[in-house]
């Protein structure tokens, strides 16, 4: 139990460990598997009442782009934690089978499909950013990535957007 | 008629007993929880809750609420802001949600 609660600012919090009050998510990875991770730690962090916000870079700006969004895939190839035989992954149409069944059971926990869980976390009022140097190396512009995405913002601006808070790399 | 001070609540201050919970105890925990009044959009999202949970013995998760509540996700996290899920399940007088989602 807490020695001063009242101090800390939130249950079961104290001096020594203090609530955490903002948070700022990066991912990288384009995978299905890469980017749900983070989208559960921002919506989270959101029903906690912690500010947050996501950095989409590399690939993970799939996640937020307008054209690749919706048909984000598993990765059936070199992902051990399938436990499918190596050739099996590369099979056609594995990939979309495995993210298939992956979604149905994510629906039934309620979870959201990419696209949806976006703008979930976007109208909770968490803010979503592009990385600059990757929009720039894949050729992208700002009509690519969805409504809702707050700037495309260079590595130092989200540092300083990032201050006061926790960095979580996914 | 139930009070804060008389009934049992969890460390984090919900009701320990959904039936001790009537629409005056409702606006204390809101009182206390920061929300100085419970305005018709509130009640629209903890009338809800309650209602859900009675009948499915869960609280519903924060897409549900944008979905059937009334209220959308951008109207809870204003009616809310500490967070919408777990502050208007303390206000309904239900147990805390422990989903992740």
């Amino acid at each position: 139990m807490s020695a001063f609660p009242e101090q800390a600012g939130a249950p079961g919090a104290t001096l020594a460990d203090p609530a955490i009050t903002k948070v700022s998510i990066i991912i990288s990875k384009g995978s299905l598997e890469g980017i749900y991770p983070g989208l559960i730690l921002a919506n989270g962090a959101r029903m906690e009442g912690i500010e947050a916000n996501v950095f989409f870079t590399f690939f993970g700006m799939d996640a937020i782009n307008r054209a690749r969004h919706e048909s984000i895939k598993v990765a059936t190839v070199g992902n051990p934690g399938l436990h499918l035989a190596t050739w099996l992954g590369g099979v056609p149409g594995m990939s979309a089978l495995v993210t298939q069944q992956m979604m149905k059971s994510m629906e039934k926990l309620d979870i959201p499909p990419i696209p949806e869980f976006i703008e979930l976390i976007a109208d909770s009022g968490a803010k979503l950013f592009a990385c600059k140097a990757s929009v720039d190396m894949f050729g992208l512009t700002r009509e690519d990535f969805i409504d809702p995405l707050e700037g495309i913002i260079t590595v130092g601006e989200f540092y300083q957007m990032a201050g006061g808070g926790q960095i979580i790399f996914t | 008629m139930p009070t804060l001070t008389a009934v049992a609540r969890t460390p984090e201050g919900f009701l320990e007993h959904v039936e001790d919970w009537d629409r005056e105890l409702a606006r204390e925990l809101a009182r206390e929880a920061g929300l100085p009044e419970l305005t018709d959009r509130h009640w629209l999202v903890v009338d809800y809750m309650r209602r859900t949970f009675l009948e499915k013995g869960d609280a519903p998760t924060i897409r549900t609420l944008g979905k059937e509540s009334g209220v959308s996700v951008k109207e809870l996290y204003q009616l809310f802001p500490k967070g919408p899920a777990k502050l208007a399940a303390k206000v309904a007088g239900i147990p805390k949600p422990h989903g992740c989602i």
